[in-house]
C-alpha cells in the first residue's frame, strides 16, 4: 500500500471523526464567552490547549467545531463541481461538435478568470453564508474536472465496447453514464481528492475576509481573522488554526498524489 | 508570425466579453438597487427621485440592454464613476495600478528565478537528498493557506524581530527622504508582500519545471547528445533547459489568474495601495461601477499576460508559428 495514501487517510479520518464527535472531543462550549480579565487571550495551557481568544472562548474547542465547517465545505463544494464537471465533460467529449466548442469556450473563460474575485463578488452580493460559499466554490471549480473527463471520453468513445453498445441500440445517456464514465473515473478520483484541499483553502480565505462563516460560529479561517487583530500579542490565535488548515489540505493532497501513483502505472515505473 | 499574433490578439475580445458578461449578470442578481446604496435611508430622496435616478442611469432597462450600453461606454474607457465618492472609476484604477504591477512583476521574476533552478536541479539529481527536501517543500507549499503565511511573516519579521515594515507602501515620511533612501524604504515595504505572493506559485512552478525537465531528458536528442560524448553540463544547458523552458513559459502565463486572485487578499492584509485592495473595498461597499472596472482590468491584465506567454512560446518554438500561419 502506498505510504502517502495511508498518511492522508489516517489524518483525514482523525479530523473527520473529531469533527463528527465534536461535543465529546471539545472540552468547552465553543460559543461560551468569558469576558473576565484573566480569561481573555489566555496563553496555551493544560486547561486550554490552544489558549483562549479575545472573548475568552476556548480556541481548541472552536477549532474542533470549526473542522465541521471546513471539512463539509470541502466535501460538498467538490461534490457540486464533480457533478458539473462530469456532466459537462461527458457530453462535451461524447457528442463533440458545437456542444463541445461551446463548453470548451466556457472552460477557457473559467481558466482565465481571476476566480477568487468572482467568488468574492457573488458571495457579497448574495449575502455571506456558509451554504453560499459551498455552492459558489462548487460552481466555479469544475473546469479542471470537465477537461479531464472530456479527454478521457474522447479516447474512450472510439473503443469497441462503445460501438457495440451503440449497435445494440443503447441510449446515448446510458452509454455516457453506464458504459464510458466508469472507465473514465480514475483521473477524476485523483483530481477530486486534490480539489477538496483546494476548496478548504478557498473557504478559509473567504472566512478570513469575513465572507464565509458568520459570527459567532467559527471555521478555521474566521479564527484567523481575530488572530490578525491580536497578532502582536496572541500568536496562538494565528498559529494553530493555520496549522490545522495546512495539515488537512496536505493530507488530501498526499492522498491524491498517492492515488495518482497507484492508478497511473507509467508514474510507478519512472520513480 | 504576424498573423499568429493578430489571431491571438483577436481572441482576447470574445474572452473579455464573456467574462465581463458573467460579472455583469452576477451583479444584477444581487438584491438591493443602486439608488438605495447611493442615497441609503435619506428621507429627502423620494420614491420618484429614485425612479428618475434609475432612468438617468438606464437602470430601469433589462440587463442585456444595460450590458450593451455599458460595453458602448467601455469602448471609450468610461467605466462610470464610483457610487461612494463620485470619482471616475478609470482614474481610481489608474492611480492604484502601478502599485499592483510593481508587486506582481517583482513576484513573477522572483518566482521564475527561484523555481526554475530548483526544478532543474531536482530533475537532474532525481531522488537525491535535495530532490526529496524540495518535494516536501512543494507539498507544504501547495497546502499552506497563503494568507496565513502572510500573517506568520507579519508576526515573525514584523513583531518578533521587528526587521521589516508590515503594511503600506510609501508612508508619509518618505516625502522627506532622498531618492536613495526612498528606494530603500520601498524595498523594505515590498519584501513581505512579495514573499507572500510568490510562495504559493513557487511550489507549483518548481514542481512543473521538474517534470518538464524530466520529460525532455527522455527525448532522443538528449540521448544522441550523450552518445556524442557532450559534457553533462552542456547537455543540461544547451539541450535540456532550452526545451524545458518552453512549457515553463506557458505555465507562467497560466499562473497569472492565481497571482491576481492573490492580490485581493495580500493587498488587503498588507494595506498595499493597489488595485486588489480597491476591488476588495469596492465589493464590501457594493460600489458596482468600481467592482466592474477592477474586474475587467484584472481580467484584461490576465489575458494580456497569457497572450504574451503564448507569443513568447511561439517565438522560441517554430512549430507553433508555422502551425498558426497555415
Amino acid at each position: 500500500m502506498n505510504k502517502r495514501i495511508i498518511f492522508g487517510i489516517v489524518i483525514i479520518f482523525v479530523m473527520t471523526l473529531s469533527a463528527v464527535l465534536a461535543p465529546f472531543v471539545a472540552r468547552y462550549d465553543p460559543l461560551k464567552m468569558d469576558l473576565s480579565e484573566d480569561a481573555r487571550l489566555e496563553k496555551p495551557s493544560r486547561e486550554h490547549f490552544f489558549g483562549t481568544d479575545n472573548l475568552g472562548r476556548d480556541v481548541f474547542s472552536r477549532m474542533v467545531y470549526g473542522a465541521r465547517i471546513s471539512l463539509s465545505v470541502g466535501f460538498i463544494a467538490v461534490f457540486i463541481s464533480l457533478g458539473m464537471g462530469i456532466f459537462l465533460g461527458g457530453i462535451s467529449g461524447y457528442y463533440g461538435g458545437w456542444i463541445d466548442s461551446v463548453i470548451m469556450r466556457i472552460v477557457e473563460i473559467m481558466y482565465c478568470f481571476p476566480t477568487f474575485f468572482l467568488i468574492m463578488m457573488v458571495i457579497t452580493f448574495l449575502g455571506p453564508s456558509i451554504v453560499n460559499v459551498m455552492i459558489v466554490i462548487g460552481l466555479t471549480s469544475w473546469a479542471g474536472i470537465c477537461r479531464l473527463v472530456r479527454a478521457e471520453f474522447l479516447s474512450l468513445r472510439e473503443r469497441d465496447f462503445v460501438q457495440a453498445a451503440k449497435v445494440q441500440g443503447v441510449s446515448n445517456f446510458r452509454i455516457i453514464f453506464r458504459h464510458i464514465l466508469p472507465n473514465a473515473m480514475g483521473p477524476v478520483y485523483v483530481s477530486a481528492t486534490l480539489s477538496v484541499g483546494g476548496a478548504i483553502l478557498v473557504e478559509s480565505a473567504l472566512s478570513f475576509l469575513g465572507l464565509g462563516i458568520q459570527i459567532p460560529e467559527a471555521s478555521w479561517g474566521s479564527i484567523l481573522t481575530a488572530g490578525k487583530v491580536y497578532i502582536d500579542y496572541a500568536w496562538w490565535l494565528t498559529l494553530f488554526p493555520g496549522l490545522a488548515i495546512l495539515i488537512t489540505v496536505l493530507s488530501f493532497n498526499l492522498m491524491g498524489e498517492g492515488l495518482r501513483e497507484v492508478l497511473d502505472p507509467k508514474l510507478r515505473e519512472r520513480k | 508570425m504576424k498573423r499568429y499574433i493578430a489571431k491571438r490578439l483577436l481572441l482576447i475580445i470574445p474572452m473579455l466579453i464573456g467574462i465581463s458578461f458573467i460579472m455583469f449578470t452576477v451583479m444584477h442578481l444581487a438584491p438591493g438597487d443602486t439608488a438605495s446604496i447611493k442615497y441609503g435611508m435619506n428621507p429627502e430622496v423620494s420614491g420618484s427621485a429614485r425612479a428618475n435616478f434609475d432612468k438617468m442611469y438606464d437602470l430601469d432597462k433589462p440587463v442585456l440592454v444595460q450590458y450593451g450600453l455599458w460595453v458602448k461606454r467601455l469602448i471609450s474607457l468610461d467605466f462610470g464613476s464610483s457610487l461612494i465618492d463620485d470619482q471616475a472609476v478609470m482614474a481610481k484604477i489608474t492611480s492604484r495600478l502601478p502599485a499592483t504591477l510593481l508587486l506582481q512583476i517583482i513576484s513573477l521574476f522572483i518566482i521564475f528565478l527561484i523555481a526554475v533552478p530548483i526544478g532543474v536541479i531536482s530533475a537532474v539529481k532525481r531522488n537525491s537528498f535535495f530532490d526529496r527536501i524540495m518535494t516536501i517543500f512543494v507539498f507544504i507549499g501547495y497546502a499552506t493557506p497563503s494568507f496565513w503565511l502572510a500573517l506568520l511573516l507579519i508576526l515573525f519579521f514584523g513583531f518578533k524581530l521587528g526587521w521589516l515594515p508590515i503594511s503600506g507602501m510609501s508612508p508619509w515620511y518618505t516625502a522627506y527622504l532622498d531618492s536613495f533612501d526612498r528606494t530603500k524604504d520601498l524595498i523594505a515595504h515590498l519584501v513581505l508582500p512579495v514573499v507572500a505572493t510568490a510562495f504559493g506559485s513557487l511550489a507549483a512552478l518548481s514542481r512543473y519545471s521538474r517534470s518538464s525537465v524530466i520529460e525532455v531528458m527522455n527525448e532522443n536528442y538528449v540521448l544522441t547528445a550523450r552518445a556524442k560524448g557532450l559534457s553533462s553540463s552542456r547537455i543540461v544547458t544547451a539541450h535540456i533547459l532550452k526545451n524545458a523552458l518552453l512549457s515553463i513559459i506557458t505555465i507562467m502565463g497560466l499562473s497569472l489568474p492565481a497571482l491576481i486572485s492573490g492580490s485581493f487578499i495580500f493587498e488587503t492584509i498588507f494595506a498595499w495601495p493597489g488595485m486588489g485592495r480597491l476591488g476588495y473595498e469596492a465589493i464590501m461597499n457594493y460600489d458596482y461601477p468600481v467592482v466592474m472596472g477592477v474586474g475587467v482590468i484584472a481580467t484584461f491584465l490576465t489575458l494580456i499576460g497569457i497572450f504574451l506567454s503564448d507569443i513568447a512560446y511561439a517565438f522560441v518554438d517554430p512549430r507553433i508559428r508555422v502551425g498558426g500561419e497555415k
